[in-house]
């Protein structure tokens, strides 16, 4: 498919998600919201784990940070933007201070080390009470008014955040595309033979934690003004497993891998849980065991995750 | 000894494992353009010695210079940019990037600064360099294909190619023909000499083919227990008869 039909179709759709607002309900929007601010989470995360080959088991800790210090500054009444930029710098510098494991240790061991950062974010998150509230939270956090337009209203803010989703996501794919994209991918396929020739796999290594992890703050940021109240829970690393979960059943190192597998953890669950059609009516008790069922099996036929489909036909084609 | 002799001078090189001496004071020179062959039966130090020039291991005792710099030690990374490329004996090809991002990632990073390279344009202003790469390699039909689905024959000339895309001053190359259909041969030697030409860089080569090295080669080491047993013009080291016996035995 040529690039200008690609680029004329992702606008359509992007375009019926805004639409779609208009006539869904409003626990439909928010859960629209919900799946736009985890993307920026698992967007950041492909990068780290798809296209750099890093593993990261901490993505959770960076949209909390990136939660928590919008609840703080935005009830302290700094404006969005701004605490939008803070919670990017604060995420960028701790990912590049976690990114430092990885240049000793790799594959379980730093999932590990990452996983360990997790369990250490949520632990200041539920005893700091001074700062964080603790398990009683933060409540009553504000959504922004930016240019003088009022972003309270759900579907405002649903397509408030679903621009801010494409920007991101254009970010991203401007980064992909340049020399750091095939940078990363070479870290990822080869560090030896990508250091033999020049590649500064320090630098890269640190930078695809930065990147990533600066994604999951944006994404926090927007999840605090979107839930208005936060607490501990939501960043608990086993989000952080839903997260690689969304890149790997996506398909990882595949730029719309996040937004498929995204689909998978946040939208798939609910739809099975709340569906209202007779045949499905088991659904709303056993909607866990089957996403359970559905993930075991995914991992074993489709490795390469969803987006893998066509070339797992193409090869049985026996097409290259 | 002339500067030129000095170009890459490598110094009572030592590197031992325990009370393995892999490397065992190897000494030799190597001016520019130059191209020596490093040859020996297998467990005889070639790729250890290689790694300690390279950096990939620090060697125990004993400098490398390159230049006239001391680069004892040096990181991979120091080295690359130094001007100093390498191949390795196994196949060391970036799987899941097509030929030409294989080609474009060698040499992109030579492209200013990170910052810049942010946002210059994708092909890093390289694109035109690894067309005329895959020209010479005859790796046309391939260039959009993912380097990890191809031959073995295929991946090794790519690895070749890699390392010389940044045109660098020294390349190191550890048994290039290992793996290559013998048909390939002879066109692989004439592809380095014509890099030679065109390029200027010397090459040290590790191989256990003997008649690609001797045709090569116009200056051969023969490493046997990490030492240098003999060197000199090919017909001279193939002559040797302590050569003879550590590659047939007495």
């Amino acid at each position: 498919m040529k690039a200008g039909i690609k680029l004329v179709l992702l606008g359509a759709a992007i375009l019926a998600l805004a639409a779609s607002a208009l006539y869904l309900k409003r626990s439909d929007v928010y859960l629209l919201s919900l799946y736009a601010v985890y993307l920026m989470a698992t967007f950041g995360l492909n990068l780290t784990v798809g296209y750099a080959g890093q593993m990261s088991l901490g993505q959770a800790a960076f949209f909390g940070i990136g939660a928590y210090v919008a609840a703080i500054l935005l009830k302290l009444g700094w404006p969005f933007l701004l605490v939008l930029l803070v919670a990017a710098v604060v995420c960028f510098l701790v990912g590049l201070a976690l990114g430092f494991p990885a240049l000793r240790v790799q594959h379980h061991y730093l999932a590990f080390a990452t996983l360990g950062f997790n369990v250490l974010v949520y632990l200041v998150m539920r005893n700091e009470e001074k700062i964080t509230g603790g398990t009683y939270g933060i409540s009553a956090i504000p959504r922004p008014t930016i240019l003088g337009v009022d972003l309270n209203g759900h579907v405002a803010y649903y397509w408030f955040t679903l621009g801010s989703l494409v920007a991101l996501g254009a970010l991203l794919w401007w980064l992909l595309r340049s020399p750091w994209g095939r940078a990363f991918a070479a870290l990822r396929d080869n560090p030896i033979r990508a250091e033999s020739l020049g590649i500064n796999i320090t630098a890269y290594t640190l930078l695809a934690f930065a990147i990533g992890a600066a994604c999951a703050g944006v994404g926090g940021v927007y999840f605090a003004s979107l839930v208005e109240f936060i607490e501990p829970g939501p960043f608990h690393f086993s989000t952080s497993l839903m997260m690689l979960l969304a890149v790997i059943v996506g398909g990882q190192g595949r730029f719309f891998g996040p937004v498929v597998g995204t689909i998978v953890i946040i939208l798939v669950p609910e739809l099975l849980r709340s569906s209202s059609a007779p045949w499905l009516k088991f659904m709303q008790v056993w909607y866990l065991a089957v996403f359970g069922v559905g993930v075991v099996l995914l991992m074993v036929w489709l490795p390469g995750g969803l987006l893998s489909i066509p070339e797992r036909f193409a090869r049985k084609a026996g097409k290259p | 000894m002339s500067a030129a002799e000095r170009f890459l001078e490598v110094r009572d090189v030592v590197k031992h494992y325990g009370a393995i001496r892999a490397v065992d004071g190897v000494t030799f020179t190597l001016a520019p353009g130059e191209i020596v062959g490093v040859i020996g039966p297998n467990g005889s130090g070639k790729t250890t010695l290689f790694n300690s020039i390279l950096g990939q291991i620090r060697p125990t005792s004993g400098s490398v210079a390159f230049r006239g710099e001391d680069v004892t030690g040096m990181a991979p990374l120091e080295l690359a940019r130094r001007g100093v490329g390498r191949t390795f004996q196994t196949l060391q090809v970036f799987g899941q990037l097509s030929v030409r991002d294989n080609l474009i990632a060698a040499a992109q990073e030579f492209q200013g600064s990170m910052i810049r390279r942010m946002f210059a344009a994708p092909d890093a202003g390289v694109g035109r360099r690894a067309d005329e790469m895959i020209e010479l390699f005859r790796l046309g039909h391939v260039a959009d294909l993912k380097a990890g689905t191809l031959s073995y024959g295929q991946q090794k000339l790519i690895d070749i190619a890699m390392a010389f895309m940044p045109a660098p001053r020294l390349v190191l190359l550890d048994e290039p023909c290992a793996g290559v259909n013998p048909s390939l041969v002879e066109e692989l030697r004439e592809l380095l000499v014509t890099l030679n030409r065109t390029q200027g860089g010397s090459f040290v080569v590790i191989e256990h083919n003997m008649d690609f090295i001797m045709k090569l080669c116009p200056h051969v080491i023969c490493m046997v227990e990490g030492k240098v047993l003999a060197e000199g013009v090919p017909a001279e080291v193939q002559a040797n008869r302590a050569v003879l016996e550590a590659y047939l035995g007495n």
